[in-house]
């Protein structure tokens, strides 16, 4: 059992490492370093943990928040990882300066975690059977603060986590009417559990102040870094994102880490889409009974007609395969979010991933393929949430979203999203006047040249209007049809229509250095990891472009790029390196300038691993 | 065979005699039956399911349904094959094997307003679709499910499908070693509150059965026995010509009668029980032997799970109740489909978007 120390202890009294000194105050370390809250899962320490990021957000600072979390619903070690960053670089970090303690199970690793210089802060009644003297140690009397200011013994647990926030206000230096604020967000303005917190949070800021000298040089300030930024998830964004792209249809299963999207609908919908006059949903959602149904329901809603959509993870996109392929060869809008995690198989289910670009890409037997959306940020995830219905409407196609774990379940910084900027675009429909006028029509004729046939809705009245519609051959009239002609011109005209995607599809986000022989090609959530590596690389004189993919099929830009470079960088968070194969089969003649840099260990990737990874290789493995 | 003898006059009340019955004839919305009609059918001469097929045509014509408001629904096999072979002015969807309630679904909570009709066979429905099956059922869909049964998978060629009789034998298959799933049994436990079983060579029973489904508020299922005459029909097969002919039982007869249309009905006291449907028609059912009554849940399960044990082939309208919300009902939807809602409907309007964000701040 550790006694209670304040100060840390002298190097002969622990007896190890005796060559290292005691830490010392030094200069104070403002607004740069980082927070890992060790918890138990279902403990109640999410609220604590993100009422502390949002409180560190509100005064300006620039954060970033990350979960590490079980596939449990109660008890099993969990963290947070905050990020506290004055330069604005929200990306994992592979160090943690200070550390929260309240797990006894993960105790031991999480004390081996602390940085050299770093902070251990942990309950009291934690037993270390060993001691560092290059780290600092405050020990909290968590229990007892949580059972001398909440007398529910049910919400004693909970509220027991606001005891390390209490602690942290004092010792960084946290403003803690900012707790609040970020308590009633979190409560949405309910008084009872917003003061109950509060109580626990003064109450340990008190006692922290009376009892605990402080030694570490961590500490914020204030900044106005985050002035008219949100802090929101992916998953939230996403959803909002189709609410404001009218999405009319939703069905869905519930799969981590995909739920919470399906959860933001829920909360959204009723509040934004009840018609005015009649107070009547002006959407459907299903919890289907599997993924399989999922899509098969939009599917169904979106060939009549319906903006129809589905979030899921790697498993369920598995089951989906089957319908994926129905909906590319029957020409059937839909929206598909794949929030991704860690396969194959049950995989780790509550760790992020970006292994699923391959699969969805080309989802489906025979020569099934998909246009794929490559939200980068949340304000992508909102924005790519609306226009998805526009670009699968506009080319009668499943859109694929892939989004992953880090992206959609944690909170990042943004600017405001910014309202739809056109009118929605319903795609190539016929009314009845106009199938009348032509005494019928022909479904999967190219009329236009884009590989894109006209289509009717079901409820047309025109006695013109229908078709049947089936998986199966047909001709340009929508009638069964095995003809070898038939099926290869259905094809080329697929293929056409694949060619008008690459053309819709939102280009890359290019940033060039005129001066770099090395360019950096990624996606999604790894955006904040690769800007700062680029920095890190450049401080050790390798100069980067870089290219942000946000979609499938890849255009000229991806092309112009490769030739512009003379060795390419594809980071990936998989085992193989999933994208660079896709970059190297878009531009074979450039093929031998990809090299992959990819990792998956369950965790998003770190500036510094990244920046490590390609300086090794360009140090030693120039010419390849 | 006892029927009812039900005579209905037009909806103004005037009495008028029946219409002559020609070729040209055409029905309450001025349609004749030709614009009830699909393409040629491809499937084997003789088939069961093409009398299902023509049942529907009379049906859907007799009952006056625009053809431009019903929407065809299958899976995959013979029989999900079908609804190219009537109502080629209505919409139809071939989707996946076993997955035509789920599309059925999305389209119809897309169009809440349209007709649903869903044809599936017995391999369809009983094995690789049973679960979405039991779930568009458990959630009420208002739509017509027929299953044509006929024991067997035709186009792969014969093998046993999950309603073939225990102990069965075919020529390449061999002998099943396991009994049938009773759909019925099983729709009804899963909430259905329309199920029957009928036979393709009863086309008249066929007929007032559809007519009924249609006006149902929820999930109407109807089993119909459906040989297949290249792999199952042969005398010993349960699921033949022969077998159905002369093992059918009725449970009941029963007439349809549309909501516009006056009833006259002579029966005697106490034969005959009447429904109100969701739509305000109404069935007639007139009992055979005093036995079954179709409101009774109990009765129904008991019934069915005699026939079971007993191989008897009993027909008619086992269960109704149409106390059930349906799926659209359940999600309160408007009068607009959700489908052919307008932007300004669809769209939340700026400054709740603006809102939300400050919030986030």
């Amino acid at each position: 059992m550790l006694r209670d120390v304040t100060t840390p202890l002298p190097p002969k009294e622990i007896g190890v490492n005796p060559q290292a000194s005691v830490p010392t105050m030094s200069e104070p370390i403002v607004n740069d370093f980082s927070i890992m809250v060790a918890t138990k899962n279902g403990s109640g320490s999410q609220t604590a943990n993100l009422a502390l990021l949002r409180a560190l957000f509100k005064m300006g600072i620039p954060v970033s928040g990350k979960n590490v979390f079980p596939s449990n619903i109660q008890g099993r070690p969990t963290w947070y990882f905050i990020r506290v960053s004055k330069d604005g670089y929200i990306a994992r970090r592979d160090t943690t300066e200070i550390v929260v303690s309240l797990n006894p199970e993960s105790a031991l690793e999480d004390h081996a975690a602390v940085a050299p210089g770093g902070v251990f802060i942990y309950a009291d009644d934690i037993g270390l059977p060993i001691q560092r003297n290059d780290i600092h140690y405050y020990a909290i009397p968590v229990k007892e603060l949580a059972r001398a200011h909440e007398s529910d013994p049910k919400l004693r647990t909970y509220v027991a986590n606001m005891v390390y926030v209490g602690a942290l206000c004092y010792l960084l230096g946290i403003d803690v009417d900012e707790v609040e604020a970020a308590l009633k967000y979190h409560f949405k303005g309910k008084p009872k559990p917003v003061e109950s917190n509060m109580r626990v949070v003064r109450a340990a800021l008190a006692w922290a102040s009376e009892h605990l000298i402080k030694t570490d040089p961590y500490r914020v300030e204030r900044m106005d870094k985050t002035k008219g930024l949100i802090l929101i998830d992916g998953n939230t964004a996403a959803a909002l994102g189709a609410i404001y792209g009218g999405v009319t249809f939703v069905a869905w299963y519930p799969i981590t880490p995909a739920t919470s999207l399906a959860d933001a609908l829920y909360q959204y919908l009723p509040k934004l889409r009840l018609d005015p006059e009649t107070k009547r949903p002006t959407y459907a959602i299903v919890q289907a009974e599997d993924e399989l149904a999922a899509l098969g329901m939009v599917m169904g809603a979106g060939w009549a007609g319906a903006r129809a959509m589905t979030s899921t993870s790697g498993p369920g996109i598995s089951l989906m395969a089957e319908f994926a392929g129905l909906g590319f060869f029957a020409e059937i809008p839909a929206v598909i979010w794949d929030v991704q995690r860690v396969g194959p198989a049950t995989g780790l289910p509550t760790r992020t991933s970006q292994g699923d670009i391959l699969k969805v890409h080309y989802l489906g037997h025979g020569d099934a393929k998909h246009p794929v959306l490559l939200p980068g940020n949340v304000a992508e995830c909102f924005e790519f949430g609306w226009r998805a219905f526009d670009l699968a409407e506009r080319l009668q196609t499943p859109i694929f979203v892939l989004s992953d774990l880090d992206l959609g379940m944690n909170q990042w910084m943004s600017p405001p999203f910014e309202y739809p900027d056109q009118p929605m675009d319903r795609g190539k429909v016929l009314t009845e006047e106009q199938v009348n006028a032509s005494k019928g029509f022909a479904r999967y004729k190219d009329v236009d040249g884009d590989g894109i046939g006209w289509r009717t809705l079901p409820g047309n009245q025109s006695p013109f209007a229908a078709y049947f519609t089936r998986g199966s051959g047909h001709n340009e009239r929508a009638l069964l049809s095995e003809r070898p002609e038939d099926w290869e011109n259905n094809m080329l005209r697929l293929q056409r229509k694949f060619e008008t995607a690459r053309k819709l599809m939102p280009r890359p986000v290019v940033e060039l250095d005129p001066e770099a022989e090395v360019g950096i090609i990624g996606f999604g959530s790894t955006d904040p990891a690769i800007q700062e590596a680029r920095d890190l690389l450049r401080q050790q004189g390798v100069l980067t472009s870089y290219l942000r993919l946000r979609a499938l099929p890849m255009n000229e830009d991806t092309t112009l790029f490769l030739a512009a470079h003379k060795r390419i960088y594809v980071v990936e968070v998989n085992a193989e390196g999933q994208l660079a194969q896709l970059v190297q089969l878009h531009a074979p003649h450039d093929a031998a300038k990809v090299r992959s840099i990819h990792k998956l260990d369950g965790l998003p990737l770190s500036a510094r691993w990244i920046s490590e990874a390609i300086l090794y290789q360009e140090t030693y493995k120039r010419e390849g | 065979m006892a029927t009812a003898t039900i005579t209905t006059n037009g909806g103004n009340g005037a009495t008028t005699k029946p219409a002559p019955v020609r070729a040209a004839a055409l029905n309450s919305i001025g349609l004749s039956k030709l614009d009830y009609k699909g393409l040629e059918s491809t499937l084997c001469n003789g088939c069961g399911h093409d009398s299902i097929s023509s049942q529907i045509i009379t049906a859907c014509y007799e009952l006056g349904l625009k053809p431009e408001n019903i929407v065809k629904f299958s899976g995959i096999g013979c029989s999900s094959k079908s609804p190219a072979y009537f109502l080629s002015r209505s919409f139809g969807f071939n989707a996946l094997h076993g997955r035509m309630p789920s599309v059925a679904q999305g389209a119809l909570l897309a169009n809440h307003k349209l007709i649903g009709l869903g044809v599936s066979g017995d391999g369809d429905t009983g094995s690789i679709g049973i679960g979405q099956f039991l779930h568009v059922i458990r959630r009420n869909l208002r739509m017509v499910y027929i299953i044509e049964n006929n024991g067997v998978y035709g186009l792969t060629k014969g093998q046993f499908s999950a309603t073939a009789d225990l102990g069965q034998e075919l020529k390449h298959a061999g002998v099943n070693e396991f009994p049938p799933l009773d759909l019925c049994h099983l729709a009804i436990v899963a909430g259905a509150g329309f199920v029957a079983r009928s036979f393709a060579g009863d086309p008249k029973q066929v007929v007032e059965l559809l007519k009924a489904a249609f006006s149902f508020r929820g999930t109407a299922v109807i089993d119909i026995i459906s040989p297949c005459v290249t792999f199952n029909n042969h005398e010993d097969s349960t699921k033949s010509y022969s077998w159905g002919k002369s093992h059918d039982e009725r449970i009941n007869d029963f007439g349809f009668i549309m909501a516009q249309e006056e009833i006259r009905v002579e029966y005697e006291p106490g034969e005959v029980k009447e429904v109100e449907m969701f739509d305000g028609s109404k069935i007639v059912l007139k009992k055979l032997d005093g036995s079954h009554d179709p409101t009774d849940k109990e009765a129904a399960l008991r019934l069915l799970m005699e026939a079971h044990d007993k191989q008897l082939f009993i027909t008619g309208l086992i269960y109704i109740n149409g106390e059930r919300p349906n799926l659209a009902e359940t999600f309160r939807l408007g009068d607009t489909p959700l489908a052919y809602l307008p932007e300004s409907k669809l769209r939340p309007p700026r400054e709740s978007l603006e809102g939300i964000m400050r919030a986030m701040m």
